[in-house]
């Protein structure tokens, strides 16, 4: 992984020209947390649920434009009404109702841009799941500062399991080379515009096989960079993520 | 918002924990940018306090030299972007005659409480002192103890009687280059002599009017006035040195941290009437005052430079070690931690 130098970026965005939107993902229905109902998102660590964590690390970022809250439109009242009990400025985060996927879901969220402010050249969307509140300010940073200067990037951290591929689910079929392998995080940062276009450009077949937004961009053989996340960087999918999150927090004294 | 911490746990090792700061309250945000080791820091990360100390102190984030960019401020004070000096002491009140350093309520970052160590500093508006847009981010990482030198001066043009014209400053060290630095700046019709033992080091402190080895003072030197910037096992040696060469009811002002009872020549202190006094750390007005010299006398900032000693990038929990082993290697200078953590 390579380390972004120090480029224009900084004076871009004193000029105010490039647009950087916060696009959160709390599409998920919680299917995999076990017995409880509410979306995983919406669960507390700490004292706070976990998607008002997350919306506060982006809420700080003084360079996001918005803070776009997507979720299911039988959620939107309740996410409002979190936000607004926990975030006393809310003059910059919106909630709004995603779509059947994940992609789906980030097209709304260009939609919204299109239709409140235009959609500029360089406007950039840092997306990232709701229920990932460990990210980092370094990551968000460095994230935007990829995107700016290459037009998408993916948080990935090296991975430390052997993957082993098995295209028939019964017997392995090949075991890549570890030390290119890394698991995927998010953000994922793209210029809204080319990603935008790209998946318009999709056939339905291609779309079918998408598991996530950078996919859009592999598919068209367009370059994505890696931006260095962090093991705790967790994303909270299970009881036992919600453990795990719970006891990092203890260290609060 | 969560916030992480790097906290050392156990000599020589550092381990993330988080936190939950407050974004609405009354603490500005502060991302670190340059953060710089300190020798207590050192004490702490290679374990040499006393065990009692530190299982009392452990975990706790070390660094209290440092320096950030406002990331939000619910104040009003700052605006995001703002590059500012962080004040490690934090008084929980006001007294009219003891000093915010000195109130024994206090408290100190790095030292009982986190430090600077943090992807976030959430901190009182008070604490922060605002810094030139142009200054050298490396140099004004390590204003704390620059403004521990201005403190102790401040406090000498108060004790010390007004003929001052030859001052002593004992110590080869970064405190003692940094003291005698702002003692020509701040008394500019002063001579300032530097004792030290390394011949090597003095010659870094080429503002001085001039420099010793311990071992070939001038027997008939005399001094008016003196300061103590050795500390540890050299404390007594340098305390005695001084009483044997300032001339009568001169001041010296002790500034070297010892872990031991210093044993001193009490006879020749009541003899010349010596006042003694000493000092530690510093509060706001002293971040203020050595600010404001920076930019009255940008001089300084150019000299400081020469003190700017391994510059360390720090990314992961093991740049923080990298950073604190080289620090232990080097014989002059500070660490300055660049923080993109």
């Amino acid at each position: 992984m390579m380390q972004v130098e120090e480029n224009s970026y900084n004076e871009n965005k004193l000029r105010g020209e490039i647009m950087v939107y916060g696009v959160i993902l709390a599409g998920g229905i919680g299917s995999r947390m076990g017995n409880t109902e509410k979306p995983k998102q919406f669960l507390l660590v700490g004292e706070k649920p976990i998607i008002i964590h997350t919306i506060e690390k982006f809420y700080a970022i003084d360079q996001f434009e918005k803070i776009i809250v997507l979720c299911p439109s039988q959620w939107v009242g309740h996410t409002q009404s979190i936000i607004k009990k926990y975030i006393k400025d809310r003059s910059r985060i919106v909630v709004i109702e995603g779509g059947d996927t994940r992609n789906e879901t980030i097209m709304n969220s260009i939609r919204y841009i299109e239709e409140n402010d235009g959609l500029k050249d360089d406007t950039i969307i840092v997306t990232h799941d709701s229920v990932r509140p460990f990210v980092t300010y370094r990551i968000l940073e460095e994230n935007i500062k990829f995107a700016e200067k290459y037009g998408a990037c993916d948080t990935v951290i090296p991975a430390t399991d052997t993957i082993v591929e098995s295209t028939d689910n019964l017997k392995i079929s090949s075991i890549p080379d570890r030390k290119h392998m890394y698991q995927g995080q998010t953000p994922q940062t793209f210029n809204a515009k080319k990603l935008k276009e790209l998946y318009l450009g999709l056939s339905e077949e291609e779309k079918e096989i998408l598991t996530d937004a950078a996919k859009i961009f592999v598919i068209k053989g367009e370059e994505i960079y890696l931006v260095e996340g962090e093991v705790h960087n967790i994303k909270i999918t299970y009881p036992y993520d919600l453990r795990v999150a719970e006891s990092l927090l203890k260290g609060d004294k | 918002m969560l916030n992480t911490v790097y906290r050392l746990v156990a000599p020589r090792r550092i381990e993330i924990a988080f936190t939950d700061i407050d974004l609405f309250g009354e603490d500005v945000i502060v991302r670190p940018t340059h953060l710089s080791v300190c020798n207590a820091d050192q004490r702490y990360f290679q374990g040499t306090r006393d065990p009692e100390v530190l299982a009392k102190k452990l975990p706790m984030a070390l660094i209290h030299e440092g320096i950030g960019e406002v990331i939000c401020d619910p104040t009003n004070t700052f605006k995001p972007g703002d590059s500012v000096v962080m004040i490690p002491n934090t008084p929980v009140e006001s007294d009219e005659f003891i000093a915010e350093n000195y109130l024994r309520s206090s408290k100190f970052r790095a030292s009982g409480y986190d430090g600077f160590l943090q992807e976030f500093v959430a901190i009182k508006p008070d604490r922060l002192v605002s810094l030139p847009d142009d200054i050298n981010k490396y140099v004004a990482s390590f204003t704390e103890i620059v403004s521990v030198s201005v403190h102790a001066i401040s406090r000498f043009e108060r004790f010390s009687h007004a003929r001052r014209d030859k001052i002593g400053v004992w110590g080869d060290g970064n405190l003692g280059f940094i003291t005698s630095l702002f003692l020509k700046t701040m008394f500019p019709d002063s001579e300032v002599y530097v004792f030290g033992i390394d011949e090597e080091k003095l010659n870094y402190f080429s503002f001085a009017d001039k420099c010793y080895v311990t071992t070939k003072i001038p027997k008939d030197l005399e001094l008016d006035h003196a300061f103590e910037c050795v500390g540890g096992n050299g404390s007594q040696i340098a305390i005695n040195q001084i009483i044997d060469y300032i001339k009568p009811e001169g001041t010296i002002s002790i500034l070297g941290v010892s872990e031991y009872p210093v044993p001193i020549n009490t006879r020749m202190v009541l003899e010349k009437g010596l006042r003694i006094f000493g000092s530690s750390r510093s509060g706001r007005e002293d971040f203020v005052k050595t600010v404001e010299l920076y930019k009255s006398h940008p001089e300084i900032v150019e000299y400081l430079e020469s003190l700017v000693g391994f510059k360390k990038e720090v990314r992961n929990v093991a740049d923080i070690s990298i950073a604190f082993e080289e620090d232990i290697k080097k014989a002059f200078g500070k660490t300055i931690m660049k923080w993109v953590k």
